[in-house]
């Protein structure tokens, strides 16, 4: 099995809101724990190692061509 | 001249006594420095397989404290192998429930309910200088029996000579210094190890360090027999802190200080009784009676000889490899080390196997050494996060776990000892039987019932062929050496479960340490004698 990395939700726009919007009036730590949290049960929702090093992979490479 | 005290001891078990070859230059086939745990159970091992060997300990003692306190289940088979567990059990605090706290209140609560079947419990508390007094009274039996085994206390090796087949030994005693050789030295002592300095080795890979007070504490207060482990206490000033039971109303209290500390303000006993209050009184608001038994401050380091094996000189224990002691894998992994080394310098010493066997000693241990060392820095740089985002996560961890069970699997405070499995190594055979991967070739032996009552109690100390269902096979002699067959026509369910899964029968190939060599669906002969061959380092 393979990463998705086409878009895969129905409402892109609704929930980029979204997931701003639980972080508006957060400090900065505040908002560092939130994504933490987020990440954790994300990942444990996938629970495919496979898939999982897949992600890190995906965010390790459009990070690096970033910069 | 007086041999040196570097520590006291918790009591008397082998006094010095002069001994007539301090006149002369006596010659030994085995010496062990060190007359710790790992040094009394490998003595143990080898002497009741017929070995002469010879300990030396500059101490006439255990050293006094708590030290280790958990002991596995593997350590508890080997001891039983031995003759030395039932006493450790019958003393031992077995403990079920956990609980974790993070800040000011618990987060979860876990209960490690015993897998049915074993005869003994994943893990017992138990202090340090009682393991030693059961091993060392199980010597005094061994040596009733006839186990040439010898303990000379107040022995102190102040220099060593190595030679291509032997050591010569400088020895200090109260009554002067003598000499005496070995054909082969085991080092078992400790972490600061003077016969690895003597010899110019050091240690290697990962330094990793950290200060722990440790506070024993006597209490007879109605406090429940549990594991309490708190992440940041508020309480403290610790970046953790860990309660847990021991025998005789001891309780082992641990504060994880940090790097930079001032040894001397934190030992002060007033300092201590602060913490300790805070600690006691953090749930039920009072503080019971109670006393200090014992005080220490200890670091760790996380890290091991780059081999075990240099010539004629083995290291075991604490002296070859050293954890942090959550996951309690320092006297558990060097227990293993005892039992992986005894058979094959038995074997070795008795020309059944070629000296070249007691290179997988080292291999096999490094191996060993590296998951407990991966295992102790995990839980290490969990309890001590190394970076910004490494704490936001393991907070963030914290606060999920107490919510859903989920975040509680990451939750890392030592992940208990199990014993490692060899898979791959030269010395283990074929996996021929489509059986449960617990029983696979490499692993330490799983218990399982049978008739007369545990599994491991029926596979002794020598090579075993243990035959599952089908006919029995007949004894076989195997390079001079007489394979014992154990078969069991009906296994139970619980050893049909461990060690057939869902073949109907299967012959498996043991070690004398109770390892699986190889194991298949039928018996063949010429198969078991190419394994065993392998175990022996023939091929």
């Amino acid at each position: 099995m393979s990463i998705t990395l086409i878009p895969n939700i129905a409402d892109p726009d609704g929930f980029y809101d979204e997931l701003l919007a639980a972080h508006d009036g957060l400090s900065k730590e505040e908002s560092d724990a939130l994504n933490a949290r987020l990440i954790l049960i994300l990942a444990n929702h996938v629970g495919d190692r496979e898939i999982l090093d897949q992600a890190l992979r995906a965010a390790q490479n459009s990070g690096m061509a970033a910069t | 001249m007086m041999t040196q005290t570097r520590y006291k001891t918790a009591f008397t078990l082998y006094p010095y006594k002069k001994v007539e070859a301090q006149s002369r230059i006596d010659h030994h086939p085995v010496v062990i420095v060190g007359g710790g745990p790992i040094g009394l159970g490998t003595a143990l091992d080898l002497g009741k397989r017929g070995t002469p060997v010879l300990v030396l300990d500059d101490h006439e003692g255990p050293g006094r404290g708590s030290k280790a306190i958990c002991f596995s289940k593997r350590a508890l088979d080997i001891c039983h192998r031995l003759g030395a567990a039932a006493p450790m059990v019958e003393k031992g605090v077995v403990w079920n429930v956990g609980r974790v706290f993070y800040d000011d209140g618990q987060i979860f609560e876990f209960n490690l309910l015993p897998e049915d079947g074993h005869r003994h419990p994943a893990f017992i508390n138990l202090q340090q200088p009682y393991f030693e007094q059961f091993l060392f009274e199980a010597i005094e039996e061994a040596q009733k029996a006839g186990a040439p085994i010898e303990i000379r206390g107040g022995n102190a090796v102040t220099n060593i000579a190595t030679h291509d087949i032997y050591t010569r030994i400088d020895i200090d005693t109260p009554d002067g210094p003598y000499q005496l050789d070995a054909d082969w030295l085991i080092a078992c002592d400790g972490a600061k190890s003077p016969i690895r300095t003597m010899l110019g080795l050091d240690f290697e890979g990962r330094v990793f360090e950290d200060n722990f007070l440790i506070a024993d504490v006597k209490m007879k207060a109605d406090f429940p027999t549990e594991r309490w482990f708190w992440f940041e206490p508020p309480f403290a000033e610790a970046q953790s802190a860990l309660l847990h039971k021991q025998p005789d109303d001891i309780w082992r209290i641990d504060f994880q200080l940090g790097w930079e500390i001032d040894r001397e303000k934190e030992l002060d006993p007033d300092n201590i009784r602060a913490r300790v209050d805070a600690m006691l009184s953090s749930q039920s608001g009072e503080i019971p009676d109670y006393e200090l038994d014992w005080t220490s401050i200890y670091t760790f380091q996380c890290r091991r000889m780059k081999e075990f094996r240099h010539g004629r000189v083995l290291f075991a224990g604490d002296s070859a490899h050293q954890v942090s002691p959550f996951g309690a894998r320092g006297a558990n992994s060097g227990m293993q080390d005892a039992e992986n080394l005894a058979w094959k310098l038995h074997y070795v010493l008795t020309g059944q196997a070629p000296e070249a066997l007691l290179d997988s000693y080292s291999t096999e241990r490094v191996y060993g050494a590296d998951e407990n060392i991966l295992n102790s820095t995990r839980a290490t740089d969990f309890l001590t996060p190394k970076s910004d985002m490494s704490k936001i996560f393991r907070n963030a961890v914290l606060d999920l776990a107490r919510d859903h069970a989920f975040a509680r699997a990451f939750v890392n405070s030592g992940r208990l000892s199990v014993p490692c499995v060899y898979d791959g190594f030269p010395h283990f055979g074929e996996d021929e039987l489509d059986g449960p991967t617990v029983t696979r070739p490499g692993s330490a032996c799983t218990d399982a019932p049978v008739k007369n009552g545990f599994l491991l109690d029926n596979l002794g100390s020598d090579f075993t062929l243990l035959a599952l269902g089908g006919a029995a096979p007949d004894p076989l002699e195997i390079e001079g050496i007489t394979v014992k067959t154990l078969h069991i026509a009906t296994p139970s369910a619980g050893l049909t479960t461990r060690y057939l899964g869902d073949a109907s029968k299967a012959v498996y190939l043991i070690r004398p340490d109770q390892h699986v060599v190889a194991r298949w669906p039928y018996f063949d002969a010429g198969k078991i004698a190419t394994a065993l061959r392998r175990a022996l380092g023939k091929d």
